[in-house]
């Protein structure tokens, strides 16, 4: 459990600076969907089946798709990723690569101490984020519906308004 | 049972299950071609070894032995991984179907029904990067259509899924096919079982709705540039992931293993057996519709539908506790 609980992590911060540094969008985002399916791996091992199914159906089955889809309908080529190579020199990297030295000091400090031993210690089922999403947080799940009617709405809108033009 | 027996039953399970699958889904391409031509009064193929039966064996080495080429135009890793993504997606979600109490790899995995979903809804990436990294407007367009067709109808066959599991009380598939021993969940929830067998149809982009790959509008859509093994794979991908509905279709609306006199197994394989052949009856039956009459079809008609359906269930359900 301790091994794929590292392995994943590993993957996930790999797959996540490949994401940064890779030239064309579709690769990027297929390394952002690997570093995405690392994350529900963890979420799993931790004790949070629901949390990791659902991060594996929204975020890379449906968010990241939409991502790909349009990439494709925009059809960026070579000129693109020669746009972006031309933008990622290397004094661009300076401030994230300390930011990023940074936390991977603290990990390691972190990991030297053995401090990350807060494995989950129950499994936190269907059930019980069912009862909390509609008892507890029940103002928070309403104020995020709203914001979804609202963005529904729009989107709505601005498609109407576009068949109008033709 | 102790530890290390326990690993050789989970693994021997996966090696027969993957054979099995294998074997299942390469005859299914000649069962389907058989069943056409009775239903459209030909004999279909019928010459190579009893009944026909080893055309497969002969598609197979033809595939084998034609010419493997990847377009230079094409993004040669994506365009690679793209029909191994297919395959693997609709294989590892049949590790969560419990064919009988006996036979299953993780049927008892609590978040099960989930899981099924999340893989299908990788299996988009597989049609969709086919498209791009082909880097043809042919397939381009192919993956788009697969693209929005897919995650549309994902939607409707995961809220069709609701009523089961409000009714099992449960994500968990050998729970859903216990609470099913009195009554088929195909009797209370026969809209849920109409949506996710059309949302399937959509998912596995069968005829009728295998508007992603149109042959008279778009060549072959997504898969134009694939040849060789690469294009098997597509095409095996497909048929397991007919097998994939069917089986899933049984487990949660036709009472999985449960049946009189014959064995739990030969139930299971019976009812999935049925609902392939369905699938083949549909193809010989219907005519393609249009791409966006399709696509109203689902937002305007399938969505509304599933969630009165769950309206209903949830109320018929508090009515039920409460008197």
């Amino acid at each position: 459990m301790n091994s794929t609980f590292d392995i994943s992590a590993i993957v996930a911060v790999l797959a996540t600076v490949m994401t940064i540094t890779r030239a064309s969008a579709v690769h990027a985002l297929l390394y952002l969907t690997v570093s995405l399916l690392a994350v529900a791996l963890v979420f799993f091992v931790l004790g949070a089946p629901f949390a990791a199914a659902l991060e594996v159906i929204i975020y890379a089955g449906a968010i990241m798709i939409l991502f790909v889809f349009v990439i494709m309908m925009l059809n960026i080529g070579d000129v693109a990723a020669d746009l972006e190579r031309a933008w990622l020199t290397p004094s661009m990297w300076i401030g994230p690569s300390f930011l990023a030295v940074l936390l991977a000091v603290e990990l390691c400090v972190v990991v030297a101490a053995g401090g990350y031993g807060h494995r989950a210690g129950s499994v936190v089922d269907a059930r019980a984020v069912g009862v909390a999403l509609v008892g507890t947080y029940m103002l928070a799940v309403e104020l995020a519906s709203f914001l979804l009617l609202a963005g529904l709405v729009a989107a709505f809108h601005l498609g109407r308004s576009m068949t109008r033009a033709d | 049972m102790n530890h290390s027996n326990e690993i050789a039953i989970g693994f021997s399970n996966i090696v027969f299950g993957l054979a099995f699958l294998m074997v299942a889904a390469s005859l299914l391409t000649w069962v389907e071609r058989r069943l056409l031509g009775f239903w459209q009064d030909r004999y279909g193929p019928n010459r190579a070894g009893p009944f026909g039966v080893l055309q497969v064996v002969a598609d197979g080495i033809k595939l084998l032995f034609k010419q493997d080429w990847i377009p230079p135009f094409a993004d040669r890793t994506v365009f690679v991984i793209a029909p191994a993504i297919s395959m693997i997606t609709v294989m590892l979600a049949f590790a969560v179907i419990p064919v009988t109490p006996a036979i299953g790899i993780i049927g008892n995995l609590n978040v099960g029904l989930l899981y099924f979903l999340a893989m299908s809804s990788l299996g988009v990436y597989a049609v969709v990067l086919a498209g791009w990294s082909s880097n043809n407007k042919y397939a381009l367009l192919g993956g788009m259509r697969a693209a929005a067709q897919m995650v549309s109808y994902e939607v409707f066959m995961g809220l069709s899924l609701v009523g089961v599991v409000m009714l099992a009380g449960s994500y968990n598939l050998t729970a859903i096919v216990h609470s099913q021993q009195h009554l088929w969940y195909v009797v209370p929830q026969f809209i849920g079982f109409a949506v996710f067998f059309l949302g399937g149809l959509a998912e596995t982009h069968r005829l009728p709705f295998d508007l992603p790959e149109g042959e008279n509008e778009l060549g072959a859509g997504f898969h134009t540039e694939y040849s060789g093994m690469k294009f098997g794979m597509f095409f095996i991908g497909e048929y397991i992931g007919i097998i994939l509905i069917s089986a899933f279709t049984t487990v949660l609306f036709l009472g999985g293993w449960y049946g009189p006199i014959l064995p739990p197994f030969l139930w299971f394989a019976l009812k999935t057996g049925v609902l392939v052949a369905f699938f083949v009856l549909l193809r010989a039956a219907l005519p393609r519709p249009r791409y966006d009459q399709f696509m109203a079809f689902g937002w305007k008609l399938m969505l509304p539908l599933t969630l009165i359906n769950i309206i209903a269930t949830g109320a018929v359900m508090l009515f039920w506790s409460t008197s």
